[in-house]
């Protein structure tokens, strides 16, 4: 488990440890919010578990994938709705 | 292209109850499939990145769940289901499971009643932040605000506080009695009366209170602080992170497309585990909340009676563990004050930005729907659902198929199979 990854979020490339998933990834980069809802609020995750949806973000292309149930692999490119454009 | 797989058992869910019905089944020697949406087996309590943080037991049922044969298929979601088949949706393309019986296992989720600030980023569910923890969440140095109800406040708090976090307040919304009156009733399980002992001392320096709930979470970009209150005094409280729900639903969305009976909102069955529906056996959380011992129990027995076993022999002790359900129940209920804390600029439903104030009580669920959408995102209402139906009286609505959302050319390729 000491294995460390490299994944980009937003651009900004960041290790973490095998074995995270893509959410736990994104709130320890300091990225609480993970997509604007649709009236442009920052949300993220809340149920932890594939339920609520507020964890979605952009997975190497793919929209919609929900970050909680993603585990980091190397070379992700993660890309959240809440970066400035 | 669509997969089609033929099996004596098809069990839907690889947690505690799953993962008990798969291994009895295989063991007995029916040919069996597992399949679950999540990466790893183990759901909501044994789903961890790293195996060996898991409690002996724990590992030890993972163990023998796979030296017993049966096949576990990961990040595969059951988006429908009819007597003897599964329609799955899995990373590989669509997946259609024909199998002699199923075994519902589909556990719970967390039930969030809406307060003002909830939707802030860094506001969890209790079992979300573990399950965050889990996945690798950094907490350490974290100030951490633990609230709502049930069973699982503590074990959180004593995780979080065991990866280095600040845990600075957990607060039980109901009265001090009727935690007595749960902890009273645990006389005849003294494992999880030490449990509880070990959570509370592991969480040390974190205030425990009763009769406590979070009133508002205010932040700019994410939470900062929690306003607590007992109903006569607030307590303000700046933080980190905010872990707060109010207890479990059942998952029976999976139960009620293949026409279930539901009864106090979870999956009825009888003494051998079987829905109402012939072949249809259900266990675990999605039969109602009762904790770990009483999914393996159930799990067990489901698995069995599915390939035409005796399970006489299980009954008394899954009785006994059963009386938690009721216990669970009875203790924890939310008080009237934890269903009137949303105002009217309060978000209830968060996928479509439905306000309290957009909705009318005299209004039912359906009506809501048509009025604001509330209901209609990508949820599905699993979210917000719960929350009406106990805040204003609606029903929740079922969820229709597909149960979580497929590519329309893997749903096309699956209901293209279905003769
Ligand atoms: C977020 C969360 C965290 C929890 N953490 C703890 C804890 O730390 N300690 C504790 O004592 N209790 C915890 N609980 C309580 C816990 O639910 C039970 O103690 C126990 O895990 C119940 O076992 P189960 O087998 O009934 O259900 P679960 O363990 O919930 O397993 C159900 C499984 O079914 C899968 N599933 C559901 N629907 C589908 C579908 N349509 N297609 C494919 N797969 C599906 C899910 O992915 C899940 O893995 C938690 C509950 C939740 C909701
Ligand atoms: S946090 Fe709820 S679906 Fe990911």
């Amino acid at each position: 488990m000491s294995d460390r990854i490299e994944i980009a979020i937003d651009g900004r490339v960041c290790t973490v440890a095998a074995g995270t998933s893509v959410a736990a990834a994104l709130l320890d980069a300091g990225q609480p919010a993970f997509r604007a809802s649709v009236q442009g609020e920052p949300r993220g995750p809340l149920c932890g578990m594939g339920i609520c949806f507020e964890c979605r973000v952009t997975i190497n292309g793919v929209p919609h994938r929900r970050a909680c149930m993603v585990t980091c692999e190397h070379g992700m490119s993660i890309a959240t709705g809440a970066a400035p454009a | 292209m669509t997969d089609r797989r033929e099996v004596g058992l098809a069990v839907v869910g690889a947690g505690p109850a799953g993962l008990a019905a798969a291994t009895a089944a295989a063991e007995a020697g029916a040919a069996v499939v597992v399949v679950d949406q999540a990466s790893h087996a183990g759901g909501q309590i044994w789903r961890h990145r790293d195996r060996n943080a898991l409690p002996e037991a724990a590992r030890a049922r993972l163990a023998r769940f796979e030296a017993s044969g049966a096949e576990h298929l990961s990040g595969a979601a059951v988006v429908d289901a009819a007597p003897g088949r599964l329609s799955v949706v899995t990373d590989r393309g669509p997946l259609l499971i024909d199998a002699h019986a199923i075994v519902l296992a589909t556990g719970a989720r967390e039930l969030f009643l809406p307060f003002p600030g909830w939707t802030l980023p860094n506001v969890l569910g209790v079992g979300g932040l573990q399950a965050l923890i889990k996945s690798g969440l950094n907490v350490a140095g974290k100030r951490v605000v633990i609230a709502g109800s049930g069973p699982l406040l503590l074990p959180v708090a004593a995780t979080a506080a065991g990866h280095g976090a600040e845990v600075v307040a957990v607060c039980e919304q109901a009265p001090l009695a009727r935690v007595a009156a749960f902890a009273a009733g645990l006389w005849r399980a003294p494992a999880k009366l030490a449990d509880a002992a070990r959570y509370r001392r592991a969480a040390r320096g974190a205030r425990f209170r009763t009769g406590w709930w979070i009133a508002r979470a205010e932040g700019s970009a994410a939470v900062e602080r929690v306003t607590l209150t007992d109903g006569r005094r607030e307590w303000r409280v700046p933080c980190d992170l905010v872990a707060a729900a109010a207890g479990l639903v059942p998952n029976v969305e999976l139960g009620a497309a293949l026409g279930c009976r539901i009864a106090d909102g979870a999956l009825a069955v009888d003494r051998d585990q079987r829905t109402s529906v012939p072949a249809v056996f259900a266990a675990g959380e999605c039969t109602g909340v009762g904790g770990e011992d009483l999914a393996i129990l159930e799990g067990e027995m489901a698995g069995l009676a599915a390939i035409g076993r005796p399970v006489g022999a299980l009954h008394a002790a899954r009785d006994r563990a059963g009386a938690m359900v009721a216990l669970i129940a009875r203790a924890f209920a939310p008080r009237a004050e934890l269903l009137r804390r949303a105002d009217a600029d309060t978000v209830v439903c968060r996928c479509e930005d439905v306000r309290m104030g957009q909705l009318d009580p005299a209004w039912g669920a359906r009506q809501a729907k048509l009025a604001t959408r509330a209901g209609m995102g990508a949820c599905q209402g699993r979210v917000c659902g719960a929350a009406l139906e106990r805040m204003v009286g609606w029903p929740a609505g079922t969820v229709r198929p597909p149960l979580s959302p497929a590519r329309v050319s893997d749903l096309a390729a699956l209901s293209g199979n279905g003769g």
